[in-house]
């Protein structure tokens, strides 16, 4: 069990991270121009009612006050209020969360089916036609920008074939899915081209391996060989292959949430820059920062536990 | 080389190739379909797509252009020192890159444009603020093996300075794995700053660039698939482009990623 050893310590190393990200969202957030005061009460605010809500929300302390209150409030599990939808930020974006995972987690799911057999038909017919045409499909697909591919479906899909709805999101289980569609298909595929290229090389190393040059003389097929030696050694890289994308995963989100009209916390972002919601970027930069690191804790767990060699 | 050459060519000689004004508007040619008189049809004030489209390739080439060498320049320097010195100025350099890594680049991107207000300059400093980190990783690990290498030893023992062996000696040496990199870097600066322009907070409209022209055409997808089709094919094309040249420069120099 020691080679598990690194759950207990590891998060340890992360509390240096998380200050930094802390100060980076709270620095960040408070530079925006603009007096959230004012937008919240519009131009014809006097200057008494301004000062009211400054003082509400503590926005007349000086800065590292107001980095301590933060602080001390999220140790609370306090976020602040969102100045646009008067709730608490944490309450807002708990609210929003269930679109974003849902998507994250399809795309994520959609992306290995696509980019796994791509890829394995590329390794396994190697600089023939397959892999050449693997190879420029998706280094094409790279360039791919999310939100015009978004647009490109909802053409096809929405506009000529009428399938799919072109925006928002569903009441029930089987009508969000119906909504989630065309937005997972589009991160999936822009999430696989970066798979399939990276996924492809793991490959080619794992039939060169002396695992699979050893099956090879024991007489195993070349199929046998396949599923029992490559694709298993495949499956520790295209993990930490998903864990170092999350943050073009996240991006990908982003963008195509705000396509879609998806209200997750992508848009929620997007939407808070435009109206200068200080803590809502906040909370949801922090997030989705909190989320990278988290990921690449659990890719590091999953590594271990699927190969007996690794340590930690 | 080809395709990049290509975009070259239209973005320098944009004046000249571009049949219409790619900003000039024409009431009485309003999203037009593709046809002899505007090939790739017109927008909902139109605006000739192919002029614009032409132009476009000014102000995306240089999105990507500038939007790597900044962070190139930044990252390669700060990797360069963080791996020579070591010590106490490696151990916080490393945090550093750790708590910017550990944001989602786009995010990160997004809030520093908040702050500075829309527009391609906003861009290019969020652009070098984030985008170092990336290039400081790859050069510092390199300069860690190199500076125990012979010929580092060596200038070393000869008194030359510090600085002289490290940007002069190592430096050169470490940097080949970034200019592999700043290709596919490109094409992520690209996709970045289109999309940026796409949600409303880099380039500005009625100025021609690709993203912007993709959201100008979003309201008309139904009728008028031109105007969205065209502009982003443009931004593959020239994605393609660098990644055909990184895929070659690698090869050249020998780097696997």
């Amino acid at each position: 069990m020691h080679r598990y050893r690194f759950v207990l310590y590891r998060p340890l190393q992360f509390l240096p991270v998380l200050l930094g990200i802390s100060i980076i969202t709270f620095v960040l957030v408070r530079l925006i121009p603009g007096d959230p005061a004012r937008v919240l009460l519009g131009s014809r605010a006097t200057p008494a009612a301004i000062a009211n809500i400054r003082a509400q929300y503590g926005l007349d302390e000086p800065l590292w006050v107001q980095y301590f209150y933060f602080i001390g409030n999220l140790g609370q599990g306090e976020m602040g209020k969102s100045i646009l939808y008067k709730i608490d930020v944490l309450r807002l974006i708990a609210t929003r969360l269930e679109p974003t995972l849902a998507l994250v987690l399809s795309s994520v799911a959609q992306s290995i089916l696509i980019a796994v057999p791509l890829a394995a038909l590329a390794a396994r017919h190697r600089t023939r036609l397959p892999d050449h045409a693997v190879r420029i499909v998706s280094t094409l697909g790279i360039g791919f920008p999310p939100f015009w591919l978004a647009l490109m479906l909802i053409i096809l899909f929405s506009v000529r074939l009428g399938i799919f709805p072109v925006s928002g999101y569903g009441g029930s289980l089987t009508d969000k899915l119906y909504h989630l569609a065309l937005p997972s298909l589009t991160v999936a595929l822009s999430l696989s081209a970066v798979l399939t290229r990276s996924l492809r090389a793991a490959m080619v190393q794992a039939l060169e391996s002396d695992v699979a040059t050893a099956a090879r003389a024991r007489g195993m097929p070349e199929s046998i060989v396949f599923w029992r030696h490559v694709l298993p050694n495949s499956l520790v890289p295209t993990v930490n292959l998903l864990a170092v994308n999350i943050g073009w995963l996240i991006g990908g989100t982003v963008v195509v949430e705000s396509v879609f009209a998806l209200p997750g916390l992508g848009q929620l972002l997007v939407r808070a820059i435009f109206s200068r919601d200080y803590m809502v970027v906040q909370g949801v930069a922090m997030v989705f920062a909190c989320a990278t690191v988290l990921v690449n804790f659990l890719a590091d767990i999953i590594t271990v536990a699927l190969d007996p060699r690794v340590k930690l | 080389m080809a395709v990049l050459g290509l975009f070259l060519v239209l973005a320098v000689f944009a004046p000249f190739i571009a049949p219409y004004d790619p900003i000039f508007q024409d009431a009485a040619a309003r999203l037009h379909a593709p046809s002899p008189a505007h090939p790739l049809g017109t927008d909902n004030f139109g605006r000739d797509i192919l002029s614009r489209v032409i132009w476009g390739a000014r102000i995306d080439l240089q999105i990507a252009v500038i939007g790597v060498v900044f962070p190139f320049i930044i990252g390669t320097t700060l990797g360069t020192i963080a791996g020579f010195f070591g010590g106490i100025v490696d151990v916080i350099f490393m945090r550093v890159v750790d708590v910017v890594l550990a944001f989602p680049f786009l995010v990160l991107m997004l809030s520093i444009i908040a702050i500075l207000g829309p527009g391609l300059g906003s861009f290019y400093i969020a652009m070098a603020l984030v985008g170092w980190v990336s290039y400081a990783r790859l050069v510092r690990a390199q300069i860690l093996v190199l500076k125990n290498s012979d010929y580092a030893v060596a200038a070393i023992s000869l008194g030359f300075s510090r600085s002289r062996v490290m940007f002069r000696h190592l430096l050169p040496n470490a940097a080949a794995g970034s200019l592999v990199f700043v290709m596919s870097d490109a094409v992520l600066v690209l996709l970045n700053g289109a999309a940026i322009s796409y949600l409303g907070l880099g380039v500005q409209p009625p100025l021609a660039e690709w993203g912007v022209m993709v959201a100008d055409g979003q309201s008309f997808i139904s009728t008028a698939w031109w105007i969205t089709l065209f502009p982003g094919l443009s931004i593959v094309l020239l994605a393609f482009g660098f990644s055909l040249l990184g895929d070659a420069l690698a090869d050249l120099m020998g780097v696997h990623e």
